[in-house]
């Protein structure tokens, strides 16, 4: 049986590498080559012209853009193999994935998990047909690192909740079109007080304030909620779940900040060759500053090193089922390693490597310069990284609670 | 931890289990105690090769098992947490050279004795205290003359592979080789060797280089015993985090100790993810030169970090010779300057990336 199993597993595989290249020969417009809005989550709205709109119809409609989620629900429900024939082929063509956002990297996955059968159908099509944006309504001004301390609160009205409070560094906040918020639901116990609701952004009572970053970026709002009514329907998981499933949120966010996030991506060259460019070099064509070039290979080799890990944590995590608590571990290295790699960059560069605007310097050198203070964020937020440390020092190697 | 077959699985829980009950860091201090000629105890040796691990990465034709170099990584790792005194690492880059470069004559003739136990190899390379310096011994007619500073394993070793000004060769203990013992911190075996006009057989099948293939090899396989060493001295200081009470608490209650856990945890992180690269390069054939750079300078950076802050959170009893943390500290620094220095890695990287 096994041996006729294989080469069937074979023949198909085959069949859906044909599938997808017939598809993106079909979809995929040409000039989108290469382009992919990859920022679409923190920079703003997504500017769609007819070429991109279609693309994400077509891919949101196979479910492609979300491939692993069940079909039932409009995912792709793509086994992991095929899932990387998708990718292989979408690069190949130089396709990218129009549809993401929080609702993919974070709520999607946590809804899966969490959410009644009614939710899923409700809230995971549009996600995977890239129709819905979705933010994140956790840290409050008193609820920062200690984000259980959250007070905005929902009161019980019968059929609904009345919520009325303050969320803050809400990404997004004013492009998107519904929330997953925890809020308070019992003042008398901290952890099991919170409750995990889906509020309207354009409910009556919502208000938006976009802050301004020292990156001139405003990704980021303050969300005020005033008698804001939402159905009893939108509780996901029961009341007092909300920390548990919070939780498990962050593990989706920590496990996609790793990788780098936007800064990496908008980092763009590789260091070695911005350094090439940038720095005097030998007759051998090595960097002639003998420091600069082996601070340039000592982060090369950490990064190296850091990738490597990554790699392995989804190997393993494959075995264990889903996301870990490593994940913890990638946060707090990739944040800090990306950091540093800005920090490189800038200093390789010099002062042209700090321009604000003007025609003297690239876009890519100002595009730096925003990712080097954009990415001062990266330590900060989805739990900073002393947070992150508290939770490998207590919930990994199991040290006692410092308080 | 890499993804292991079942075969790699049961090699090292067994490699576990033998150097926790048979070889713990007390066989070691008993090895630095009672000071054998060889630098180890020649017993736990033979149980060794009895048990295979000396043929990991010989083919099964002259005697070995082929496992590979995770194999023969995991069982090094496993010794390594118990600073189990052996020439295996020596004797097995020894084998691996002979695989690589030499005749059919010379492995037939050599790795079934490799391979048994029977001879211990070991690489002379460097003469100076430096890896990386300039070679300089010379073979005219099959006799080679130069000296090799600090050899690993000299003193237990029969068959030398040696490095001269124009390629590798093969030199059996005997007239005009000789040898003086340099007495390292790790207290394990190390010696000047002489060659005067010893006689020499040229590894002649490996290619240019050949030289950097076995070096690759030295790298990967010592930042196995490394990562065995750090993850020990990880788990020895988090224990002892956990059981010392001061101001009547735990150490392990307080945050600033619990966030330097949680860097070293992260080091130690990365530097299994490197090692097991590094492994797995030499195993898959690929992109081995710059792998065996990571893993090395992964290696020394989360080791030295490791064995630092291992005595420092110990406190004073850390500095004690009764607790074992400091031997993982003097061995670690003798294997950190061992076939490439942090500086001389990243040189070597940047080298290789063409900047």
């Amino acid at each position: 049986m096994a041996t006729l199993a294989e080469p069937r597993e074979a023949t198909s595989d085959e069949a859906f590498r044909e599938e997808v290249r017939a598809f993106l020969a079909d979809h995929f417009p040409p000039e989108l080559k290469g382009k992919g809005n990859a920022l679409a989550s923190v920079e703003g709205p997504t500017k769609e012209g007819p070429a991109e709109k279609a693309w994400r119809e077509a891919m949101g409609s196979r479910g492609w853009g979300t491939p692993t989620w069940p079909k039932e629900y409009g995912g792709g429900g793509l086994s992991k193999a095929q899932t990387r024939i998708l990718q292989e082929e979408m690069a190949k063509a130089g396709a990218w994935n129009p549809i993401g956002g929080m609702g993919v990297m974070m709520f999607g996955p946590t809804l899966l998990e969490y959410g009644s059968e009614e939710q899923k159908h409700e809230h995971i099509p549009p996600i995977c047909r890239g129709e819905i944006r979705w933010c994140q309504g956790y840290s409050e001004p008193n609820a920062g690192s200690d984000l259980a301390n959250l007070q905005t609160f929902a009161e019980d009205k019968g059929d609904h909740y009345v919520v009325n409070g303050q969320k803050t560094w809400t990404s997004g906040g004013q492009w998107a079109d519904k929330c997953f918020a925890i809020v308070r639901t019992d003042r008398s116990d901290k952890h099991h007080g919170i409750s995990f609701m889906l509020i309207d952004m354009d409910a009556p009572g919502v208000e938006v304030r976009p802050i301004q970053m020292i990156s001139g970026m405003s990704p980021f709002c303050e969300t005020f909620f005033t008698d804001v009514k939402v159905p009893k329907k939108n509780l996901v998981g029961q009341e007092g779940q909300g920390w548990t499933i919070g939780k498990r949120l962050l593990q989706h966010e920590r496990t996609n900040i790793s990788g780098g996030g936007a800064a990496a991506r908008m980092m763009g060259a590789n260091l070695s060759d911005l350094a090439k460019k940038y720095l005097e070099l030998g007759d051998d064509g090595r960097i002639a500053d003998a420091v600069m070039r082996d601070r340039i290979a000592d982060f090369e080799i950490r990064w190296q090193a850091f990738l490597l890990t990554a790699k392995r944590a989804v190997e393993e995590s494959k075995a264990a089922g889903g996301v870990s608590e490593i994940s913890s571990v990638l946060k707090k290295l990739g944040t800090k390693l990306t950091q540093e790699r800005s920090e490189l960059t800038i200093e390789i560069m010099g002062l042209q490597g700090l321009g604000w605007e003007g025609d003297g310097f690239s876009e890519s050198e100002l595009g730096g310069v925003r990712a080097w203070l954009f990415g001062k964020a990266t330590t900060i937020y989805g739990g900073s990284t002393e947070i992150q440390n508290n939770i490998i020092a207590k919930r990994v190697l199991g040290m006692l609670d410092h308080q | 931890m890499a993804i292991l077959n079942e075969e790699q699985e049961m090699l090292r829980d067994m490699a576990r289990e033998w150097a926790t009950n048979e070889s713990p860091v007390a066989a070691f201090r008993k090895v630095r105690n009672e000071k054998p000629a060889e630098g180890y105890s020649t017993d736990a040796f033979a149980t060794m090769a009895q048990m295979g691990w000396t043929g990991i990465v010989i083919p099964e034709e002259f005697g070995g098992s082929d496992f590979g170099w995770m194999s023969a990584g995991l069982v090094v790792e496993e010794l390594g947490k118990t600073l189990t005194a052996s020439p295996l690492v020596a004797t097995t880059l020894a084998a691996s050279v002979i695989v690589l470069g030499g005749s059919d004559e010379q492995k037939s003739m050599w790795l079934p004795k490799l391979a048994s136990g029977e001879v211990v190899g070991t690489l002379a390379i460097d003469e100076g205290p430096r890896h990386g310096g300039k070679v300089t011994a010379t073979v005219s007619s099959g006799k080679l003359t130069g000296t090799k500073a600090f050899v690993h394993e000299a003193h237990g070793a029969t068959l030398f592979v040696v490095a001269a000004a124009d390629g590798l060769y093969l030199v059996e203990k005997g007239e005009g080789v000789t040898m003086s013992d340099r007495k390292l911190t790790d207290q394990r075996s190390h010696a000047e060797v002489t060659f005067d006009g010893a006689a020499a057989e040229r590894l002649a099948d490996g290619g240019d280089d050949l030289l950097d293939k076995v070096l690759d090899r030295a790298r990967i396989l010592t930042s196995a015993e490394m990562l065995g060493m750090a993850n020990q001295v990880f788990d020895v200081t988090l224990d002892y985090l956990k059981q010392r009470v001061q101001f009547n608490q735990v150490l392990a209650s307080f945050q600033a100790l619990q966030h330097r856990m949680a860097d070293l945890f992260a080091d130690l992180a990365m530097m299994r993810s490197a090692v097991e690269s590094g492994l797995e390069a030499l195993d898959g054939g690929y992109g081995i030169p710059r792998a065996a750079c990571v893993a090395k300078a992964e290696a020394n950076r989360a080791l030295h970090a490791m064995s630092r802050e291992g005595i420092q959170l110990h406190g004073g009893i850390g500095m004690t010779d009764e607790y074992d943390v400091g031997f993982y500290l003097k061995r670690a620094r003798v294997l950190e300057a061992s076939w490439g220095s942090s500086t001389y890695l990243k040189d070597r990287f940047a080298n290789l990336a063409g900047y």
